[in-house]
This record gives structure tokens, C-alpha cells and sequence, in this order.
């Protein structure tokens, strides 16, 4: 692989994670008290850094062929809940993830809790609203950047991938004090779960000891093939069982707390 | 104490296995089934694309039929 290809990988990977957390930065800071959101937000980030300060130099020291086994089930898992969100969401299954809904129900529900502030901030709620958003989404960015950048042998275009989306989403969100809902987060999505899938069914593979017929091009087989089942499972979807209840034209989220878990 | 250990080993579950705890499973499976066929000097390398076009319409049927 060469490095436009993981570069434009790792980018939107982040992207969609950069969109979620963005969102939720600014539903603490707009519904309740800037400088809490911003407190958590820059707390999220340290903590971040640490992680991976710690877990980044040990990921580089095991061996190429137990961290593929490893990284590639993590991905394979990751990409196929993502693609099942994304078909359920593209078969009319489930409802769109809407950041402009969620944006509002973020904001709904931290207005109804009370402002109490607790050691260095003065409205606790926004602190860690903003806080275990970030380090939510911020977990899977560096997970997707560590991961890619180790098993490509590429760590800093991986980083530079990661780094570029979260400063063009967050820049583009904190211009506008708005959530992002102009993005196309669920075609997003689907690409992304697409490629987690194609990534982790090679390399997963690869560590428990096969060998790829016509080896790194396989994976120029493994995308398409992976798209392409995916659409055709959201046209089967479609044509076969009613939406659900709870489908398209129902609410996103119930509230705050279940956006920052629920965003994934 | 006990309420903040089962909250944390929550949030790696859902982070970690998600909505389907079978597919989890199945990848597991499919990779253990990987290093067993290649062991035996076949090649290996179709065992999980089939387990993903098996577990992914699996998860969705259920996903969808259990309402």
C-alpha cells in the first residue's frame, strides 16, 4: 500500500469520529458553559496523548504477524458492526444518524440538569459531557491511526491522516458554532465500515498464518467485494420485512448521555 | 466500587463487541479456524470472507426480525 492510500483510509476513518465529537463539544459548550466544555475537551486530549504515549511504542514492539492477528479481529469486529449500522441505516432499518438531531437533544437534555461546579471547573455536566466524548471518539481515532500506521509500517502519514481530519472537522465545526449535519456521515460510515472489513478480514487472516493469493493486491479485491455485498444486502433489506417502529422517522437519541455512547 | 468496575468493563464491552456479541464471537471462531487450516498446509485465506458473508446477513437478519 502506498501512502495516499492509508492516508485517505485513516482520514475518513477519523473524519467520521472528528464530526461525532465535534458535535458533542459543541452541544456542552453552546447549552451550557464554554470554558467547562473547553476544559474537558483539552482534558480528553491529555489523557489521549498519554495513552498513547504508552500504548503506541509497545504497539511497535510486537511482532509484525501478532499485532495483524490481533489489529485485524479488532477491525473485523469494528468494521462489521459499522457496516450492520450502515445497512440497517440504508435499508430504512434504523434511523439516520442525524447530527443536527442529536445536536438538539444533547442541548435539550444538558439544559434540564442543574449547573453544579465541582474542583477546577464551574459546571461539572459540561466538563464531562465534553470529556467522555472526546475520549470516546478519540480512543477510536487513535486506535484506526496506530493500528494502520503500524501495520503499513507508516505511523507518521497514519498520524498526519488522523491529526488532518480532526483539525479540518473541528476547525469547520468551531467556525461555524454548528453541528456539521452538510457532512455525509452515513455514506461516510458505510465507506469507512466497508474498508474496516476489507482491512481486518487481510490482515486478521494474515496473522493467524494465511497467505493472500497475489498478496497487498488482494486487498484491491477484498473493498470492492466487501461494497458491493454490502449493497447488495441493503437492496435485499429493502425489498424483504417492513421498517422497523423505531425506523427512519423516529427520534435519533433519547439523550445526551446515550449520544456520546450511542454515536459509534 | 463495585458500580464504577462494572461501568468501566462496560464501556470496553460496548466499545470493544458492540451490538452483536455474535459477530465478535464468529470473528474469533473464524480466525482460530484460520490458524488450524493453515497449520494443515492448505491455504487458508477464504475461511474469513466466508465467515464475514455468513456473520454480517446473520446479524442483520436478527437484527431485523427480532422486533
Amino acid at each position: 500500500m502506498t501512502a495516499w492510500p492509508l492516508f485517505v483510509a485513516v482520514f475518513l476513518a477519523c473524519a467520521v469520529e472528528a464530526v461525532e465529537a465535534t458535535t458533542i463539544v459543541l452541544a456542552a459548550g453552546t447549552a451550557r458553559d464554554w470554558r467547562s466544555a473547553t476544559v474537558g475537551l483539552t482534558a480528553a486530549l491529555a489523557t489521549l496523548a498519554v495513552i498513547v504515549a504508552v500504548v503506541g511504542p509497545a504497539v511497535s514492539v510486537i511482532p509484525l504477524r501478532g499485532l495483524r492477528l490481533v489489529v485485524g479481529g479488532l477491525l473485523l469486529v469494528f468494521g462489521l458492526q459499522w457496516l450492520r449500522k450502515a445497512v440497517l441505516r440504508a435499508s430504512g432499518h434504523k434511523a439516520l444518524h442525524d447530527e443536527d438531531a442529536i445536536f438538539q437533544t444533547a442541548v435539550a437534555a444538558a439544559r434540564g440538569t442543574a449547573v453544579r461546579p465541582r474542583a477546577f471547573v464551574p459546571d461539572w455536566y459540561a466538563f464531562t459531557l465534553s470529556f467522555k466524548g472526546v475520549l470516546l471518539e478519540g480512543l477510536e481515532v487513535a486506535f484506526i491511526a496506530v493500528t494502520f500506521g503500524s501495520n503499513q509500517h507508516d505511523l507518521p502519514v497514519a498520524a498526519l491522516a488522523a491529526v488532518a481530519a480532526v483539525v479540518v472537522v473541528a476547525g469547520a465545526g468551531f467556525a461555524v458554532r454548528a453541528p456539521l449535519a452538510r457532512v455525509p456521515e452515513n455514506t461516510l460510515k458505510f465507506v469507512v465500515g466497508v474498508m474496516l472489513t476489507a482491512f481486518g478480514t487481510f490482515w486478521g487472516a494474515e496473522g493467524a498464518g494465511s497467505r493472500w493469493p497475489g498478496g497487498d493486491a488482494a486487498l484491491l479485491a477484498l473493498v470492492p467485494a466487501v461494497a458491493v455485498f454490502a449493497l447488495l444486502l441493503v437492496a435485499v433489506l429493502r425489498r424483504v420485512g417492513a421498517p422497523s417502529p423505531d425506523g427512519p422517522v423516529a427520534a435519533v437519541v433519547p439523550a445526551a448521555t446515550t449520544a456520546v455512547t450511542e454515536v459509534r | 466500587m463495585a458500580v464504577k468496575v462494572r461501568a468501566f468493563l462496560g464501556f470496553w464491552y460496548d466499545f470493544v463487541v458492540g451490538d452483536d456479541w455474535r459477530v465478535a464471537a464468529g470473528v474469533v471462531v473464524a480466525l482460530g479456524a484460520t490458524w488450524l487450516v493453515s497449520r494443515s498446509g492448505a491455504a487458508a485465506w477464504w475461511v474469513v470472507p466466508v465467515a464475514v458473508a455468513i456473520l454480517l446477513p446473520v446479524s442483520l437478519w436478527r437484527a431485523t426480525h427480532r422486533r
